[in-house]
């Protein structure tokens, strides 16, 4: 239940009917009105997390690609296809 | 999908799995907390690809699971009053109650709709003045910003035919009682991701340091979760104890500070009760006085006796990570999706399910088939 899809922000509506503020978010082709009360500081472009209609976190987009770093640095892909050659 | 595709490449996540296999020199037992994690666990077999040291054990993160059975009694008597549209998540829908689920209170002509978001359900108000709207606001802390939204709103514009049946609980609570158990065996936990999204990670350090448990903040895609494991572990190995966030991606330490003014604007903390657990103090929320015109339980007050789980069912030892779901004798005989005997074989994060749905059953030392796939 607790599933959030991250989507980017196409547009945004500042004086939306439920909420303040709204933004039109796509979801790789989908595209859903989504509340942005809860991430002001999201702009047009920024990828947000939505939860049952509402933004509640900016994908911090520096942090999201870590891991592969971590991952190349530990270099082991290369050391897997040489020791291991099937 | 960006953000979520690169998550479950196979190179990287047998690479990290692989970073797993070569820090492990002990057992060691771990839970997830939530039950979209479970769920990525069994279907994409990620604990194969753990060394047999590393047991993971699913834990009380699926909100449909623990809503005891006389809230979902009390729901299907709200829903059959005449004039109401009962409003839920979909996955509500199919928990069985003590004598019928919300789907079957629906067969029998009560007005029950599935929405997607809360502010439907106000919507739906708006269009219907003359109807009597209810939401089942069921979740844990990932939904009560939206829920709180929706009571918020309501309020300010006035929508006095709008209400909510509240159901709401709360992730640390409940994680304090599974380590203070007699028979607990976690040694770590990966915190649900998405409820640290909200409420930040600050509040996991007290547990952690208490119960000398490492709590690392986790994702939900493979990648992410043998992430979250490889640090656990690591931790573990080397004796420390402290919270870490693996999700960084989507989780600040402080949490949403906008959600979760909005959340104490609407709710208190309560005492609940969690199905298959019990009541735990402090470990939900209800409406704070100021909405007590919107909370559906004063609105339709009615005696709720209290329900009775099926005596074969051993959910709340499922639910504790104490057992495996197919450690039960019920599974996929006597209980499955078309007819549970508890509700983690309904929802679709439930262990049970999952195991059922993607579990594989092992034939001399291979996986061979899911159990779903191959029938009884």
């Amino acid at each position: 239940m607790c599933l959030a899809v991250p989507g980017k922000i196409v547009s945004i509506i500042e004086d939306g009917n439920l909420g303040l503020r709204r933004g039109r978010v796509d979801f790789s082709g989908i595209r859903k009105d989504v509340c942005l009360d809860y991430t002001a500081e999201a702009r047009v472009g920024d990828y947000v997390l939505v939860h049952v209609g509402f933004a509640l976190t900016v994908v911090d987009e520096e942090e999201a690609y870590r891991v592969f770093e971590a991952l190349r640095e530990l270099d082991q892909l290369d050391e897997l296809k040489v020791s291991a050659p099937q | 999908m960006k953000f979520l595709d690169e998550y479950r490449d196979c190179e990287a996540v047998q690479k990290m799995a692989q970073t797993i296999r070569r820090s492990t020199t002990r057992p060691w037992t771990l839970m997830e907390v939530c039950g979209g994690q479970t769920h990525t666990i069994v279907k994409t077999g990620l604990q194969d690809l753990l060394p047999e040291a590393v047991t993971l054990v699913h834990g009380p993160g699926c909100p449909v699971c623990v809503t005891p059975i006389a809230m979902i009694d009390r729901a299907v008597a709200i829903a059959g009053r005449p004039a109401v549209i009962f409003c839920s998540f979909g996955d509500m829908l199919r928990v069985p109650g003590s004598s019928q689920s919300l789907f079957d209170a629906k067969a029998l002509g009560a007005d029950v709709r599935i929405v997607y978001s809360p502010l439907d359900a106000l919507n739906l108000a708006r269009a219907n003045p003359d109807r009597e709207v209810v939401f089942f606001a069921v979740g844990f802390e990932t939904t009560a910003p939206a829920n709180a939204m929706a009571v918020w709103e309501a309020k300010r514009q006035n929508v006095s035919n709008f209400s909510m049946l509240v159901s709401h609980v709360l992730v640390p609570p409940a994680m304090e009682t599974i380590l203070s158990s007699a028979d607990c065996r976690v040694q770590a936990f990966l915190a649900a991701g998405h409820v640290c999204m909200v409420m930040g990670f600050e509040e996991y350090v007290p547990i952690s340091r208490k119960y000398r448990v490492p709590v690392i903040v986790t994702g939900f895609e493979p990648l992410d979760l043998l992430e979250g494991i490889q640090m656990a572990i690591a931790q573990l190995e080397s004796g420390r104890a402290e919270v870490e966030n693996q999700y960084a991606r989507a989780v600040r330490r402080p949490g949403n500070h906008a959600a979760q003014e909005r959340i104490s604007d609407v709710f208190e903390v309560t005492r609940r009760t969690w199905r298959g657990i019990g009541e735990i103090p402090a470990s939900g929320l209800r409406l704070r006085e100021t909405y007590y015109r919107f909370d559906a339980e004063l609105r339709f007050p009615m005696e709720i006796r209290d329900a009775e789980e099926s005596p074969e069912c051993i959910s709340g030892l499922v639910l504790q990570g104490i057992r495996k779901p197919y450690e039960c004798p019920a599974f996929a005989a006597r209980c499955t999706p078309d007819t549970p005997l508890g509700a983690p074989m309904v929802s679709s994060e439930g262990a049970c399910a999952a195991y059922f749905h993607f579990g594989r059953r092992i034939q001399d030392g291979n996986p061979v088939v899911s159990i779903a796939a191959a029938g009884d």
